[in-house]
Parts: structure tokens; C-alpha cells; sequence
């Protein structure tokens, strides 16, 4: 038996700019148990409704995270409509869907700078991370913002995107597609970066279902979920197959988050060619009254939604479930009989998001 | 040395490309149009009605009735955009440009030229 210790791990991670803290029990240099702590930066959001009155409460949403945000302003709205029963127009459900995957685009994108940024591939972080450049630039014309976009609002969007606007997105997003491949390339075919992801956090898809994962690191263990295929914005009009991989390890989480990429640049493409010319929004009137459950597949993963009205301009309860705190428990799994040296890229291979998780 | 191939094409195509920054502070960043940079007012068509104190979500805009003189303190302020949303007379807008970095947070302020109408003289009864 080798010696027994207990290292603590963060509250700063060497590639995270937010704090998690680990206490990693050790023999040598294999990591037996993972004892996660969060709740260093709570912000309280979900108790600001006693403040803030439903409309402000989209922009509050939307600063749950920067890199989902517009998920969240979207869900949030999502909610609300569901409980005062307005219907969006189509046209509003469209640009949602658009707007939505290209966030999951630059997401990814991010992701993939960070995973090659914490196993040493610095170039490679530079190469995702200016291709991610390019959809902040289209996030930037089409709303107004890089990343908190605050286009969303109950009843629809604010702001439309001209047809000659979204051809233009269009064409650059082939552009880009053959740059993304490029890159995306090395990242499944090089020896450097397999050296460091095959094998490596496995967790199989009996394990990531009893630990509730969530999102790429549930399809990565075989396991066909995706909210999207639940219907909300406009993909009920949308063609699209569920990326999953059975390989279970972190290459496995790479390979299905690069899967989507494509996979978004598709979608996009189909929704451009299908949106119709309708309004962006309708006007909604009077106070809400109820409760609503809403569900989206955000980039990281399944992200839940619990919103309780009382007729008053004030809620009575804004919950949000997040994917990172879904997918923590899921984390002490592939962190149990790791190397200590893998604990860092094991903690990316989630693609932690600790702002989402304190709210 | 087949495995160094695919990203050596790569830096062959960076070295003889443009960069892919912008060279500042010799090329001045241009703004898309929508960009929600600041928060502008056109004070001759303000009412001083509150509407933008109220609705503002951090609480930057402040409207001073008696005093006749609207203010924003642009480092609270989070050009989310709903203060232009809910001014009734669209007097507010959101510009390109961002406000100035500064070691202090200060508050800018105008003085608006509204005069509200005189109340209607009361006629009593007889």
C-alpha cells in the first residue's frame, strides 16, 4: 500500500478563471476519492425577484453565465410565455434557434482553446480561440453585444436579422467550416493530444446516468439525450441526428462536442433557408399567474428551469438547475483512479462553468 | 513525421497572412452599427417622466424632477437597452462607443429644457 494523502485542489484551477475546490485523496499518485466544495462566489440571483419585476428579470438571466447567456435570457422567456400563454411568432422562434447555435458554436469553440490550453498545446488555444473570434464578431453585428446579448424578451426578440444579414452569416460560416475542420483535426488525429485523452476519465453510460450527467458528457457515454429534441424555439422544423460516441473517456467528449459543432453550422444552415417573414414579437399584456418547467439543451448540457408566479409583478420562485452542477457528481467519478497530473484536464473535460453553477 | 504535417501547413499559411489583431492603436476599432456601446439622450425631447430611473435594472439613471436634470453613471450602467425600450418619447438610444476607462466612478448629467404644463386653473363652483 503506497502513502495516503489528501491534497487540496484550487479553489483557482490553472486554466479556470472561477473558483472550484477539490480535496483529492491520493496514495502516490493515483487520486482514490474527489470531495468537491462550491459556493465561493454566490451571487444570489434567483432571491432578486423579490427586487426585480418579471421583465427586468430577463436581464438578470441573461448574467447567470457569460458564455450561455443567451440561453438563459432565452429559457427564462421561454418560461414566462409558457405561463402567460403567448405565442411567439415564428419568425422570433427561427432567430432564437440561430442565435442559440451559434452560442453553441463559439462555446465549443471556447471549450476546445481551453482543453489544448490544459495540455500544454498553446497554439492549438490560439487557432480555436480566433475562429471563436469570428462568431463573436456575428454576435456582435446582428445584436449588439459580444457576450451578453439582451435581444430576448417575453413575447420575442427584439431585434430581427434582414435575410441579406443571415445569407452573409451564412457564407462565412462555410467559410469557417473548412478552417474548423482543419483544426478539429488534430485534435482527434494527433498523437500529442490522443496521448493525453485516450483512456483517460471513463465513465460508462450506466455510471453517467446514476450520476445524472448531462449534455456532451452523457452522449459521450453512449446515452441519446438532447433537449432539443424536445421542440422548443424552431427545431421541431429542424433535421438533425443526436451526436453520441460509445468510447465513454475524454477523447470521447471531444470527438461529440466536435460533432456538434458541424453539426450547429448545419443547423443554422437549415433554419436560414426555413425562416419565415412573420413579426418578431408580440405584445404582451397583464401580470403572470402559475408555474412553468422549461428544459433547454444549453452547450454544456441540459439546463432546467423552474419559474412561480403569484399575479403580482413580482415572482414568487426563479430556480435554475444547471449543467455544471449536474455534472459535478459525474466529475468524482472520472476523477476516481485517475493520475494526479490528469485532475486538471479531467475538471475541463466538463466544461465547468462555475458562475452557472453559484448563480 | 507524418504527424507534424497537418499544422505545419497551418504556420506556413500564418506566416505570409495579415495579423489577426487589430494593429491599436494605429487602426482605430470600427463599430458595427448596432453596437449597444453607451446610453444617449436627446434632452429636448425629455419629459423627466422616471420611466428609465425605474425600469433601469442596476439602478444608473437617476432623474432629479425639481432639480430638471437627468444622469447616468455609465460605469454602473449595463447597456442592456431597456431603459431606450420603455422611454415613451424615445429620447434614449443606445450608440457605438464605449465610456472612457476612469480610476473613478462618476455620474454624467444634463440638464433638461422641459417645462411641464401649468396645472389648469381651478374653477370653482358656485
Amino acid at each position: 500500500m503506497g502513502n495516503r494523502s489528501i491534497v487540496p485542489y484550487g479553489p483557482q484551477h490553472p486554466v479556470l478563471p472561477e473558483p472550484i475546490h477539490l480535496d483529492l485523496v491520493l496514495e502516490d499518485e493515483k487520486v482514490l476519492a474527489a470531495i468537491p466544495s462550491i459556493g465561493f462566489i454566490h451571487r444570489g440571483l434567483e432571491s432578486l425577484t423579490s427586487k426585480k419585476d418579471f421583465n427586468e428579470m430577463v436581464y438578470v438571466a441573461e448574467r447567470i453565465c457569460g458564455i450561455c447567456s443567451y440561453m438563459h435570457g432565452m429559457s427564462y422567456c421561454l418560461a414566462l410565455e409558457d405561463i402567460m400563454n403567448v405565442e411567439v411568432p415564428r419568425r422570433a422562434d427561427y432567430l432564437r434557434t440561430i442565435w442559440c447555435e451559434l452560442s453553441r458554436l463559439h462555446s465549443h469553440l471556447l471549450w476546445l482553446g481551453l482543453l489544448a490550453d490544459a495540455f500544454g498545446f498553446e497554439s492549438l488555444f490560439m487557432h480555436s480561440w480566433r475562429l471563436r473570434e469570428k462568431i463573436l464578431d456575428m454576435f456582435e453585428e446582428s445584436t449588439g453585444g459580444r457576450v451578453i446579448f439582451s435581444v430576448n424578451t417575453i413575447g420575442g426578440v427584439l431585434k430581427d436579422m434582414p435575410n441579406e444579414m443571415l445569407q452573409c452569416f451564412v457564407k462565412q460560416l462555410d467559410e469557417m467550416e473548412k478552417e474548423i475542420r482543419e483544426m478539429t483535426e488534430i485534435f482527434l488525429t494527433d498523437y500529442t493530444v490522443k496521448s493525453r485523452l485516450v483512456d483517460v476519465g471513463i465513465i460508462s453510460g450506466e455510471d453517467a446516468i446514476r450520476r445524472g450527467a448531462v449534455g456532451p458528457m452523457m452522449r459521450a457515454s453512449g446515452i441519446n439525450v438532447d433537449m432539443r429534441k424536445n421542440g422548443y424555439a424552431a427545431y421541431n422544423d429542424i433535421d438533425f441526428e443526436v451526436i453520441t460516441s460509445n468510447k465513454c473517456d475524454s477523447y470521447a467528449r471531444c470527438e461529440v462536442r466536435i460533432g456538434e459543432i458541424f453539426q450547429s453550422i448545419d443547423i443554422i444552415r437549415q433554419a436560414v433557408a426555413k425562416i419565415p417573414d412573420t413579426e418578431i414579437n408580440t405584445k404582451v399584456t397583464g401580470m403572470p399567474n402559475g408555474e412553468s418547467i422549461i428544459r433547454v439543451e444549453q452547450p454544456r448540457g441540459e439546463a432546467f428551469y423552474h419559474v412561480r408566479a403569484n399575479g403580482t409583478k413580482f415572482l414568487d420562485r426563479f430556480r435554475v438547475r444547471t449543467p455544471t452542477f449536474a455534472n459535478i457528481p459525474a466529475l468524482t467519478q472520472t476523477l476516481q483512479g485517475c493520475q494526479y497530473g490528469d485532475v486538471p484536464l479531467l475538471v475541463l473535460t466538463i466544461d465547468p462553468c462555475i458562475s452557472c453553477t453559484e448563480r | 513525421m507524418g504527424q507534424f504535417l497537418p499544422f505545419t501547413k497551418q504556420v506556413i499559411k500564418n506566416l505570409f497572412s495579415a495579423p489577426a489583431t487589430t494593429q491599436y492603436p494605429f487602426v482605430e476599432r470600427v463599430y458595427p452599427e448596432r453596437t449597444r456601446g453607451h446610453v444617449d439622450i436627446n434632452k429636448d425631447s425629455c419629459i423627466l417622466c422616471g420611466m428609465c430611473m425605474r425600469s433601469c435594472p442596476p439602478g444608473a439613471i437617476k432623474v432629479d424632477r425639481a432639480g430638471k436634470t437627468w444622469s447616468i453613471n455609465r460605469f454602473d450602467c449595463i447597456q442592456c437597452g431597456y431603459c431606450a425600450e420603455k422611454c415613451p418619447k424615445k429620447c434614449l438610444s443606445i450608440t457605438p462607443g464605449y465610456q472612457e476607462p476612469g480610476p473613478e466612478k462618476f455620474a454624467y448629467t444634463v440638464e433638461v429644457p422641459y417645462e411641464p404644463p401649468k396645472p389648469a386653473a381651478k374653477t370653482v363652483a358656485n
